[in-house]
């Protein structure tokens, strides 16, 4: 089935979130869309879905006008998204996730469990998926909840398919698959729309590439494009993807995290014996999939969560047991990996949040009273050095979009003396100019001479900022390795796999 | 930058993240707390329009109610077709009617003859609000900072025995007394309030919960300590009520004897600007506000979110007992019984969401509610209308602030304006794209 957007615009308010898009999707074709956060992508999925209305233009099923009011219709008509977080019922078999909304019926209303069974059963053979239709979802892991939603949607005879940022859960070795998978869902002659702002993943399976900047398709590519030519594409000019930095210059400032061993409150071992150090000067990233201990390990480096056992000294001195506060006198600086509900508070104001956690004294605190003054001269300070991009400093940081709150808690956590600095995830959901920034403050943190911690989830991000890597796995440490490790290796360290011998210390 | 709308806001992920290979599965799970916490904050801090409106609808109502109990205007509706100008004047005088008894009765009587007896009823009006000024701003203290305070009668009931228990048994001069009387007063309160914290703080206990037992429990501990001769009980009489408060302790009239209006008044005028310093300039009211908006992200900035929650109903409970204080002190000095509250914990949730938790929005409620109490009791007495319209009323403007945020909560619906034309509920929530 052929899927056309004609001309689609969708204001919201005075902002133009799509402005007159056109996009042809064939069948037998990968089209891949790419495009920034925030750059008007998933507005534009959610009018094909039938979510938002249009306030103009026009989409087209095979050359017929289709008009739909909601995920119902746009179903119906053949159209199956698969989303970035999954919409599944934890607790409910894959084929009862596949069947509900669309419950097969006998006689009396009772459920057709076994019709379920036999269609996820067709499709996973078809396809090589290898899924139990009696498989409880929350027991599956991430890469096979995907392939149960692509299921869901290819139970409906959807023809035309949307990935909405699939890999960003997954493992490298898992977006392998997947994109073995999409590959085959297109040859079988489904038309697939592919929403990434990842270059190599693109240049992998897509074979088309419309790129969206503001809103706007500014152009198409090939396949064959290079990474510097499609970025530049993205962003309106071009990107230095790697971090310029030089060697690292070893202060006396030292974090050591010994035999570290965090249980969470069902008494599942969630950080388990984790030993490293981490000298001033030098960037140390702990990389793995998500929800392998690295969230928590970087709670525990302010406190958040209390260790059971082992200890975190920084410069000899022990941290274990004092609140978050007693973390904060120590100089820690933290970027929570969830910005916008560990980080900011929404509805305060830029200048409200750049002070959240320097309520300590002077100069935003004098006595019992806040320094009005003090404040608002720190955060237009802060706006211009960090280039937040804000109507005013009294805005409430809710309002900006995802690079600009995360530039707001840098410039709070990098605006005061540090003797460490942890950031989680810290360009998650930023655009790629804010990107380069984040980037260059954080080395230039580590030039100052302090012991900075990433946590990252993304090769990318781990290889173009780490002087040492860190891999995790269940709780574990897999292996330490230096920056220039390959991908490859990396990958398999990801999925639990240890380096040969030797290439462990680092 | 379009980031609003290509990210809309997802439900927080659960803390504790799931074992490796799990991740995903839950996010539908935590939606339900996220969309009741933000109607909470809906109901106490929406926008001025609907406080307003929510006002003019409910006195509307009111009228409808007033005409359609009014015995003209059902004489003449008897013969409505044969001649509707005797209904429509019936209705307009008994509305009008109704109206401006409680305008007479809360404002300015017209009727008078010197400025002096004139102005008497707004005094009447400023003199109900009074309770309702320091009550109103504790219970807004605690929804700025996510807490709700249903335990009013059982702080003012621990203030007024505190205050009281000063007031007639000790011999003082003059300032000293009063101020000893209001300052013993408020921390009793503030003490009460305080066990509803720690008991959050410590236990999780909900606050809502915690504090409506604790009502019942200082009900009856007024009740004990009322019935039993030489605690409170007034000497050489079997009733349930305390002596009168000794003259050095009492609150003195403003302008004089001539009207009720006493020291009570300046003293919540004091508390209106103390609240707004507080919560706009100060560090803990900072450390109030962002406890309130974001737990986690308070935490996360160092900000000790349990000793804060206590810390708020201190704040809270001082603040609901100074109504308490002024009751004994100020306005009945002839002793108290149980029913010293007089159901002021309860209004006061009426003014905090009508002020829209703000100290300046809640003067402003107190004094409307004041002389709705005090206009009412007029309009019963001279047009014969139930002093119980004007509960109807006060009721009806709680549902009206609260219902739409309410209404939305329950069947999902998206908030208007925020994405038009759309059927379903929030895509946000959907696809979290």
């Amino acid at each position: 089935m052929k899927l056309e957007l004609r001309g689609i615009t969708k204001r919201f308010g005075s902002l133009v979130a799509n402005d007159q898009i056109d996009l042809v999707v064939n069948p037998g074709e990968i089209h891949c869309l790419l495009g920034e956060n925030g750059a008007g992508k998933s507005t534009l999925m959610n009018v094909l879905y039938g979510l938002y209305a249009a306030d103009e233009g026009e989409v087209l099923l095979d050359d017929e006008v289709v008009h739909f009011d909601g995920p119902g219709d746009a179903m119906e008509a053949g159209i199956g998204m698969v989303h970035q977080h999954f919409m599944l019922v934890p607790v409910f078999t894959v084929a009862e996730n596949v069947m509900l909304g669309h419950e097969p019926t006998r006689a009396g209303g009772r459920l057709d469990l076994e019709q379920a069974r036999a269609k996820v059963r067709e499709i996973a053979d078809r396809f090589g998926f290898h899924v139990d239709p009696d498989a409880i979802v929350e027991d599956l892991p991430v890469g096979v909840q995907q392939r149960v939603e692509i299921i869901k949607a290819l139970s409906r005879d959807a023809q035309v398919l949307v990935f909405d940022e699939p890999t960003a859960v997954l493992t490298p070795q898992e977006t392998d698959e997947l994109m073995a998978i999409m590959r085959q869902l297109r040859d079988d002659g489904a038309a697939i729309i592919f929403i990434t702002h990842k270059l190599r993943e693109v240049r992998e399976v897509a074979d088309r590439i419309t790129v969206i900047r503001r809103g706007k398709v500014v152009g198409e590519a090939e396949p064959t494009s290079t990474d510097a030519e499609l970025a530049s594409l993205m962003v309106g000019r071009s990107v230095e993807l790697v971090v310029a930095k030089g060697e690292p210059q070893f202060s006396d400032a030292l974090l050591e995290v010994e035999n570290l061993e965090i249980v969470d409150r069902d008494g599942l071992v969630l950080v388990d014996d984790v030993s490293f150090e981490v000298r001033g000067g030098e960037i140390l990233v702990v990389a793995g999939v998500q929800g392998n201990g690295q969230t928590e390990l970087a709670e525990s480096l302010l406190g958040l969560v209390e260790p059971s056992s082992g200890s975190i000294r920084l410069d000899g001195v022990e941290l274990v047991g004092r609140s978050v506060d007693g973390f904060l006198r120590e100089g820690i600086g933290f970027v929570p990996e969830d910005r916008s509900v560990d980080g900011l508070v929404g509805t305060f104001t830029v200048a409200e949040n750049l002070m959240l956690d320097r309520l300590d004294g002077p100069p935003f605190v004098k006595g019992a009273s806040l320094q009005i003054g003090a404040r608002d001269e720190f955060a237009r300070r802060a706006v211009e050095e960090f280039d937040i991009r804000t109507q005013s400093i009294h805005a409430p940081a809710g309002r900006l979009s995802g690079g600009n709150q995360q530039k707001v808690v840098l410039a709070r956590e990098l605006s005061r003396e540090l003797r460490l600095l942890v950031a989680s995830q810290p360009t998650r959901g930023v655009d790629v100019g804010s990107i380069e920034f984040i980037h260059e403050r954080i080395v230039a943190t580590r030039d100052a001479g302090v012991p900075v911690i990433v946590v990252a989830t993304e090769l990318d991000e781990a290889l173009a900022l780490a002087d040492r890597i860190l891999v995790m796995y269940r709780g574990r440490i897999v292996g330490i390795v230096p920056a220039d490790t390959p991908r490859d290796v990396l990958g398999l360290m990801m999925a639990g796999i240890a380096p040969e011998e030797g290439s462990k210390v680092a | 930058m379009s980031a609003s709308d290509d990210r809309p806001a997802v439900p927080a992920e659960s803390p504790s993240v799931d074992p490796p290979g799990q991740g995903a599965a839950t996010h539908t799970t935590k939606e339900p707390e996220n969309r009741w916490s933000t109607a909470f904050r809906e109901i106490v801090g929406g926008s001025w329009g609907v406080s307003v409106g929510a006002v003019l609808l409910a006195i509307l109502a009111g009228s409808i109610l007033i005409v359609a109990t009014d015995e003209n205007v059902r004489a003449a509706a008897a013969y409505f077709f044969a001649r509707p100008g005797d209904m429509l004047s019936a209705i307009g005088s008994a509305a009008g009617d109704a109206y401006a008894a409680l305008f007479r009765g809360s404002v300015w009587n017209y009727r008078a003859d010197s400025f002096a007896d004139g102005i008497r009823p707004l005094m009447v009006s400023l003199n109900y609000a009074t309770p309702l000024i320091g009550s109103g701003l504790g219970l807004a203290v605690g929804f700025r900072a996510g807490l709700f305070n249903i335990g009013g009668q059982g702080q003012m009931i621990l203030a007024a025995i505190g205050a009281g228990w000063i007031g007639f048994s000790l011999q003082l001069p003059w300032p000293l007394h009063m101020l000893l009387a209001i300052v013993v007063g408020m921390i009793t309160g503030a003490l009460w309030a305080a066990i509803a914290g720690v008991l959050k703080a410590v236990t999780g206990a909900h606050e809502v919960i915690t504090t409506i037992m604790l009502n019942h429990i200082a009900f009856y501990l007024l009740f004990f300590l009322l019935a039993t001769p030489g605690l409170l009980q007034a000497p050489g009489s079997a009733n349930p009520k305390t002596p009168p408060m000794q003259s050095s302790a009492v609150m003195p009239k403003i302008f004089g004897s001539g009207y009720h209006l006493h020291l009570g008044f300046v003293l919540a005028l004091l508390a209106v600007a103390a609240t707004w310093w507080l919560m706009e300039r100060s560090k803990l009211g900072f450390t109030f506000r962002a406890v309130g908006e974001n737990p986690r992200a308070a935490r996360v900035a160092g900000i000790d979110v349990g000793r804060t929650t206590v810390w708020v109903m201190v704040v809270s409970g001082a603040l609901v007992a100074l109504a308490g204080v002024t009751q004994v002190l100020g306005t009945s000095t002839t002793g108290f019984s149980t029913d010293v509250d007089a159901g002021m914990g309860f209004d006061a949730i009426t003014v905090a969401l009508l002020g829209r938790s703000n100290p300046v929005g809640v003067l402003g409620a107190a004094i409307l509610f004041g002389a709705f109490r005090a206009g009412g009791a007029t309009m019963q007495a001279a047009e014969g209308i139930p002093i119980e319209i004007v509960t109807v009323i006060q009721s009806l403007i709680v549902l009206f602030i609260a219902a739409p945020p309410l209404v939305r909560a329950i069947f999902r619906l998206p908030k208007p304006g925020s994405a038009p034309r759309r059927k379903a509920g929030d895509p946000a929530k959907e696809v979290a794209a």
